[in-house]
């Protein structure tokens, strides 16, 4: 008997032993993973980890006395070499193997690299050891570049100014945050990083990168003494692909998360699946809080349950003083209705043309837009239809209909 | 000994709903549950330490603005991911249409 074998120790790994042990499972299970580490939060690495006065370690999602507790078998900074399916068994890299009964792909995606940029000199950010990298780089009055305007290139670029560190961002599009993000939202991300003095250079390719610049298509030239690319991720689908798994946009799994390999499971980044909740679309959710319902559900149906992932796809980033919240899919709702519920903040609900709330957008200060994204986040798991009159008023609460 | 403190006015916190109330450099959330029955606890997430009183109250949970766990306030008791560690419950009164609190 193998018992429980993971492979990943992020979010989805970690909270998949939690999980397991609270859904009362004995058996063995062995949490396998590539850092050195024991499993740690990611969101602090594009924010505190940098910009906090002391160099702070990770923060444990699962710490020494955790493990002990939960009876885990860890092997970290350990690389696998290979599945082999027949056999139910993982080989390592240094070739022992470990049976599973069954498995746990939890690998996670990782960051796309810069064409035309090599060498220590264009940084990308998805571990610890990378954040520690930027933060020591960061020193004031140093030139950073960062190309890509997604979350993580925005969340970089506002922690290198914190540092006082001169900062450009640029980003192909025509505009930032065109994955997911409505473009008036976008717009005031992207005019809080003017305000605070980045150099926001949007719509514009890159000619060139060299030692000390970027040069843009434009013919603008940047001085750069760091490069930081945060164009996207890739799932880490290496394993699965080589053991034959199917593949579509990550590792394909059904509404209950396994693989076309029945005792292969997949959680978190490196996962697509169909959401039942929005017409069977199949989704990967690069996610903290996917992977820790994916992570939930999956536990679930590693105990022999059959349970669907339905959970709402939500999404947040900080930005400077603003919080960005997202739930539910927004372009399966052409309809906008805009709700003002706070000054400086901005709500945007987008309705089905059957008047299904499909998805919500927020920001504003603080945490001043989080209820109500909450409630409106409900009301798209219960798939409601509220009147976009009421959802556009602000002198009739969200919660009021909830319970009409 | 018990320390009571005057926290709000009862009727600053609306039904199944939450306040913040701070004093002598401590903040504290104070609940309203659906019952009308007054409830307090430590004011920040034992998370990330973020405010409470900006998340939403759900009959007897209160789950975080930023990263969404919950607590059942009623209790201190966490009740959903990332959260782990409990929070610190209050005792409460209400006196004369003023919710205390007592913080000892």
């Amino acid at each position: 008997m193998g018992g429980i074998v993971i492979i990943g120790a992020g979010m989805a790994g970690a909270r998949a032993c939690i999980n397991l042990r609270a859904s009362g499972y004995e058996g063995e299970i062995t949490l396998i993973g590539e850092e050195v580490h024991l499993p740690y939060d990611r969101p602090p690495l594009s924010k505190s980890t940098i910009t906090d006065e002391q160099e702070a370690g990770p923060i444990w999602l699962l710490d020494h006395s955790i493990v002990d507790s939960l009876k885990l078998k860890t092997l970290l900074g350990m690389h696998v070499d290979s599945l082999d399916t027949a056999g139910k068994a993982v080989v390592l890299g240094d070739g022992r193997r470990v049976a599973y009964d069954k498995l746990l792909l939890a690998t996670g995606a990782k960051p796309r690299k810069l064409p035309g940029a090599s060498g220590d000199h264009a940084l990308t950010l998805r571990d610890h050891r990378d954040a520690i990298e930027l933060r020591r780089r960061f020193q004031p009055g140093k030139s950073i570049v960062v190309i890509g305007g997604g979350f993580i290139g925005l969340e970089v670029a506002s922690s290198a100014l914190k540092r006082g560190c001169s900062v450009a961002l640029v980003e192909m599009q025509p505009r930032i945050l065109m994955r997911g993000v409505p473009e008036a939202i976008a717009k005031i991300v992207h005019d809080r990083h003017v305000q605070a003095g980045v150099n926001m250079c949007v719509g514009v390719g890159i000619a060139e990168i060299t030692a000390h610049a970027v040069k843009l298509a434009d013919g603008r030239e940047i001085v750069a003494d760091t490069i930081i690319a945060g164009i996207g991720a890739a799932p880490e689908i290496r394993l699965a692909q080589q053991a034959g798994l199917a593949i579509e946009n990550g590792i394909a799994c059904n509404a209950e998360l396994q693989t076309s390999e029945p005792d292969i499971y997949a959680a978190g980044d490196c996962c697509s699946f169909p959401h039942e909740l929005f017409a069977g679309r199949r989704m990967r959710l690069e996610a903290w809080r996917n992977a820790q319902e994916q992570a939930a559900t999956v536990a679930e149906n590693l105990l022999g349950g059959h349970k669907a992932h339905t959970n709402i796809p939500w999404f947040w980033s900080d930005q400077y003083d603003l919080s960005l919240q997202i739930a539910g899919v927004a372009d399966l709702g052409p309809h906008v209705v805009q709700r003002v519920p706070a000054p400086g903040a901005l709500l945007l609900f987008h309705l089905a043309d059957d008047g299904r709330l499909m998805g919500v957008s927020g920001i504003g200060p603080g945490n001043s837009v989080a209820r109500d994204v909450k409630l409106a986040e409900m009301m798209i798991a219960k798939q409601m239809k509220p009147a976009a009159a009421a959802l556009a008023d602000v002198s009739v609460p969200l919660k009021s209909l909830m319970k009409g | 000994m018990a320390q009571w403190v005057d926290a709000c006015a009862a009727d600053a916190v609306g039904n199944e709903d939450v306040i913040r109330f701070d004093h002598a450099g401590r903040t504290f959330a104070v609940y309203r549950s659906p019952e009308d029955k007054y409830y307090a606890t430590d004011g920040l997430c034992t998370h990330e330490k973020v405010h409470l009183c900006d998340g939403l109250v759900m009959d007897n949970i209160i789950e975080c603005p930023k990263h969404n766990g919950r607590f059942d306030y009623k209790t201190g008791q966490a009740r959903g991911a990332p959260c782990i560690i409990n929070l610190k419950t209050y005792p409460t009164k209400v006196e004369g249409g003023r919710v205390f609190i007592d913080i000892a």
